[in-house]
């Protein structure tokens, strides 16, 4: 399969990037070094190229009940300008994908899904919101998505003089969306910038009209240069994301895995009159038998995703990691796992199997690494 | 673009071989620290310990993935680098110097790949 390229794959060349194939897509996974750029977004700035991930849009008189059904939350309480983290269930209540819906008014919704589920998810909404008086359309191959994520992501939008946002950004609070204007050359192209991110830190995901994306990735690396903006590729944000113990479609999240098995229960609103999926978890209130956890282990051996969890008494296995590494900002291994619920208890020990060493470990709360908010 | 000394000798794993007094000094290629990412953390075969031709015999591994180490001749570790254990992000800076791996002592003279048949190889 031949991989796809975003709009900004030229740009990226000529930083230097090494590409990955990441769901279909030649992606940047690092420009200069993992770590170093891991730390730029704990410390100054990092900027991503995530044209992969789908942009789809819900609109339509009925957008929001329509969603209301097709997802796992309320999004019919979303005002202009917020945004809800959700999930798209199947019939059995496992998770499709996750994603997070973004209301620009209340009949149009920007929903960003995962690169690899954008096909299933697309023909998922477009059946479930057949009853309803809303259509589903996607953007994907249209939007170039940019994030710069860090603390200080947001002296780095200030400082580009080409971007107009509707709202000033101190003002805009986290999960808030505002519409912009980028003015290159005297030409006004609109967009929508996001405080969102997926990375624990402070950060903005912003959304472009493909044509522009090129110029709107120039004009943040310039107004990047007085801040340490590094370009960040994909290595660097799976760390992140580990570090603030956020689920990855693929590890955490299956078609198998009940939102409950993944801490996601809190995005499930079982009050809603339906929803694709309700109905499994009516039938099935108990608990399920296994849930993630996260572990942090001994030496600096990580365990992968796929290593067995063992008991330490009966050197049972009683689970598998999902995601792990040497934490770049921590400094020590740390996983998420899932296991049986047993085990599911902070302070737990437990043994990972790092290619057959048992190397102990500890259950301790989710993220493993939090900022610290002025 | 991965630079590939011609004065070492290279096996398909990415190891590179120098004959060096009455060892061989072993370490991995520019290409393979290249691939791995950030080097974070390596294990050395034991002081001492026999090894095989084509054995796994430690691991070094970055923050995405886990790479082994192959011992690229049959003979006795006689020493390992306790400097890319300390920083094991030497073999990212310094693959053919500072970063090397560990030296065996072989009776063996093996059959490597040079320098433009490695070249070849990583299709550079």
């Amino acid at each position: 399969m031949t991989s796809r390229h975003t709009p900004l794959h030229q740009i990226h060349e000529q930083a230097g990037a090494s590409f990955t194939d990441f769901s279909g897509w030649s992606m940047p996974v690092r420009y200069s070094s993992d770590l170093a750029e891991h730390h730029a977004v704990r410390t100054t700035a990092g900027l991503f190229d995530l044209s992969h991930m789908a942009e789809i849009r819900v609109v339509g008189r009925e957008a929001a009940a329509a969603l209301d059904y097709a997802l796992s939350g309320r999004l019919s309480v979303l005002e202009n300008g917020e945004a809800k983290y959700s999930l798209i269930l199947n019939d059995r209540a496992g998770i499709i994908d996750d994603l997070v819906v973004y209301c620009l008014a209340q009949d149009d919704y920007l929903i960003v899904a995962n690169a690899g589920n954008r096909d299933e998810v697309v023909a998922e909404l477009t059946a479930r919101v057949d009853r309803f008086d809303a259509s589903v359309r996607d953007d994907t191959d249209q939007t170039v998505m940019v994030a710069v994520q860090g603390p200080v992501a947001r002296e780095v939008l200030d400082a580009a003089p080409e971007l107009h946002p509707d709202t000033e950004l101190s003002d805009l609070g986290y999960y808030r969306i505002t519409s912009a204007v980028f003015r290159a050359e005297s030409v006004d192209t609109p967009l929508w910038v996001a405080r969102t991110g997926y990375t624990g830190e402070d950060g903005f995901e912003l959304y472009i009209d493909k044509d522009h994306g090129a110029a709107l990735w120039q004009a943040l690396v310039a107004a990047g240069v007085d801040y340490d903006l590094q370009l960040c590729g994909l290595a660097a944000r799976d760390t992140l994301r580990l570090e603030a113990g956020m689920a990855l479609y693929g590890n955490e999240l299956h078609p198998t895995t009940k939102p409950a098995e993944a801490r996601l229960a809190r995005v499930v609103d079982k009050e809603k009159d339906d929803f694709v999926g309700k109905a499994w978890l009516v039938e099935h209130p108990e608990p399920s038998t296994r849930i993630l956890v996260g572990l942090v282990a001994e030496g600096r051996r990580a365990a992968r995703a796929g290593y067995p969890v063992v008991d330490p008494g009966t050197m049972d296995v009683v689970g598998q990691v999902t995601s792990g590494a040497l934490s770049p900002t921590l400094g020590y291994p740390i996983a998420m796992a899932m296991v049986e619920r047993d085990y599911k208890d902070l302070d737990t020990e437990l043994h990972l199997d790092v290619r057959g060493q048992m190397v102990p470990a500890r259950v301790v709360a989710l993220p493993f690494y939090r900022r610290r908010k002025d | 673009m991965s630079d590939v000394p011609s004065h070492l000798r290279y096996t398909s794993d990415h190891e590179w071989v120098l004959a060096d007094g009455d060892s061989l000094k072993i370490g991995i290629t520019r290409y393979a620290a290249d691939a791995l990412g950030d080097v974070v953390y390596v294990d050395h075969p034991a002081v001492g310990s026999s090894v095989q031709a084509g054995a796994i015999v430690g691991e070094v591994e970055s923050t995405k993935s886990v790479g082994e180490i192959f011992s690229p001749v049959t003979g006795t570790v006689v020493e390992t680098n306790q400097a890319v254990v300390d920083d094991p992000e030497l073999i990212n800076r310094d693959p053919y110097g500072e970063g090397w791996l560990f030296r065996v002592d072989t009776p063996d003279s093996p059959d490597l790949m040079d320098a433009d048949a490695y070249t070849a190889l990583i299709g550079q």
